[in-house]
């Protein structure tokens, strides 16, 4: 009895021990990078990184063009995204649950979940910018657009599952046409989780780098047509942190910074305000 | 009554409501004088669960705004009967009902019914109270305005109606805007069936109504089952015996899948002329 009692304690104070380390060392790890960005990043952060474009080599500048660009494309592949990731979810959880089609989306949308999204960059430069000719910020948005929808229809699905049959059965019973018991029950019971869902999305694709190398490329200029490439952050990174101008390092590090930042504040304002209200209602 | 718009939802409305108006005038003399006419009519009813049969070939009768109770014990295909008489069971794909029910000499069961149309007449109310996330208004509302277009103060005034006949006007006439969440387990499912009766359904299905709730909300249900019986064709299924002698005109015991007996709740209760039902009623088995 007592050497069964102790050899247990002793596994789960062992168990406990290795779970704490692991968590503590993923925590480093993730602090550390956060640490680096912020003392290096924070010494270039400066108002007129908000109100300059990207500078040539040797001069002073900001990164208004890129921010604004950035919106821009997120914007764009979101408002692309969001509708057919929420209706393919709508599908997958309201038309067919067991059919082979939704068996076979559920699939392939999966694996997009976790394809490298480089490969949706290169597919992309395929189909809209070699057809073209040229890099535009519409190629950019399809690529962040591909990259949202997996993700838009995974939780669109697993939260309009979580919403109970009963209420399905109450509108329906009701004579509610399938459609209208969608649209005015389900979709308002897990509104607040759908939501959730596109903007976890949208942070996820603002600093998606790959894709948009081989889609709207970059622009050292402002630039509001669709049709041409555009500046945006996370290229604007990439290329100025291989510089070997240390102004253009240091605004690289600041706008790693800035876009950090922005998601990690939408990632907790998601979690502030959609969160709680879901628990009131 | 049912607002001046030409729609044809609720031009069919208003022709419910004048079919339905000399009766009562006539029950009000004396309502057991005049023998009920039956509402709905079963033959035969068969359903299946995939491959399983849950109801061997059911026949019986519903009156007329009566109360009818389905009891049993669990798992006798009550509560699947009760399902079969709006079809709500279409939404999952692997049921099916075979068989005749015939309400006002139609076969809903039929190929052509218009599921929705069938819906709006025969009304439903859950064992778990379902209020839909909206406000204690927009619950009322939701139903009507999928057959009705109605003007604000139309609206307002179905909207007090159907809350006050499902006694909870006076709980919430002050806070009609919040959530339907809010309210107490009770109110929530006198709020569901204020919701159904709002549609002025000409049957209302109540699956166990009670059973998640606490005994005086019990009370107050079935007090709301018994005016209920003035306008509307009620079919209750009730795991609580003494519920279905409280409340219903008559009574059906189901076991396994088949129609043991139904006949007017005191026979039922008092004497039964089956020995299986009378070994039920007086708790010997189930």
């Amino acid at each position: 009895m007592i050497s069964l009692y102790r050899r247990r304690r002793f596994f789960n104070y062992f168990n406990m021990t290795a779970s704490v380390l692991a968590t503590a060392l993923g925590i480093f790890v993730l602090a550390s990078i956060l640490w680096t960005l912020i003392s290096y990043g924070f010494r270039g952060l400066s108002l007129r990184m908000l109100t300059d474009m990207t500078p040539p080599p040797g001069s002073a500048g900001g990164v208004l063009n890129a921010i604004s660009g950035s919106v821009v494309l997120t914007a764009l592949g979101i408002a692309i995204g969001a509708p057919i990731g929420v209706l393919a979810g709508t599908y997958l959880a309201e038309y067919s649950e067991r059919g082979k089609i939704a068996e076979a989306t559920r699939f392939i949308n999966d694996i997009l979940l976790s394809a490298p999204s480089i490969l949706i960059g290169l597919f992309v430069y395929e189909i809209a910018v070699l057809p073209t000719h040229h890099f535009s910020a519409w190629a950019g948005a399809i690529a962040l657009a591909l990259i949202a929808i997996p993700v838009i229809v995974r939780t669109s699905e697993d939260m309009l599952r979580l919403v109970p049959n009963d209420l399905r059965e109450a509108a329906t019973a009701l004579g509610a046409p399938r459609w209208k018991m969608i649209v005015q029950v389900s979709y308002r019971a897990a509104r607040a989780g759908i939501l959730t869902g596109i903007l976890l999305a949208l942070a996820r694709i603002a600093g998606e780098t790959a894709p948009l190398l081989f889609t709207v490329l970059n622009n050292q200029f402002w630039s509001s047509n669709l049709d041409a490439p555009m500046a945006n952050l996370p290229v604007v990174i990439f290329q100025f942190a291989l510089s070997p101008y240390t102004d253009w390092q240091q605004l690289a590090w600041a706008s790693a910074l800035l876009i950090t930042a922005s998601i990690l504040g939408l990632n907790i304002f998601v979690r502030l305000t959609l969160g709680k209200r879901e628990k009131r209602s | 009554m049912l607002g001046s718009s030409a729609s044809q939802a609720s031009q069919e409305g208003d022709k419910r409501i004048e079919l339905r108006a000399p009766a009562p005038a006539a029950s009000a003399e004396d309502p057991e004088a005049v023998p009920p006419a039956a509402k709905i009519e079963v033959r035969n009813l068969k359903f299946y669960y995939g491959q399983a049969l849950a109801l061997r070939s059911i026949s019986m009768h519903i009156y007329d705004r009566r109360v009818t109770a389905l009891i049993g014990p669990s798992g006798c295909g009550k509560s699947t009967f009760l399902r079969t008489l709006n079809r709500i069971y279409e939404l999952y794909p692997h049921m099916r009902a075979e068989g005749e029910v015939i309400l006002d000499g139609e076969n809903i069961l039929g190929a052509n019914v218009d599921l929705n149309r069938l819906r709006a007449r025969v009304g439903m109310v859950f064992q778990k109270p379902t209020p839909f996330p909206m406000s204690i208004y927009d619950n009322i509302a939701f139903g009507i305005r999928l057959y009705e277009r109605l003007s604000t103060v139309e609206m307002d005034e179905r909207v007090e109606r159907a809350l006050t006949k499902a006694a909870l006007w006076g709980e919430v006439k002050d806070k009609l805007r919040a959530s339907g969440l809010s309210l107490s387990g009770g109110q929530q499912q006198r709020l569901c069936i204020a919701r159904a009766i709002a549609l002025n359904p000409e049957v209302v299905l109540l699956d166990e109504p009670a059973s998640a709730l606490d005994p005086i909300s019990t009370q107050r249900i079935e007090e709301l089952i018994k005016e209920l019986r003035e306008d509307y064709t009620v079919v209750i299924v009730t795991h609580n015996l003494q519920q279905a002698a409280r409340v219903a005109d008559y009574t059906a015991l189901m076991y396994l899948g088949e129609l043991v007996e139904f006949d007017d709740t005191e026979t039922i209760f008092t004497r039964p002329s089956k020995k299986q039902t009378e070994d039920y009623v007086t708790g010997r088995f189930g």
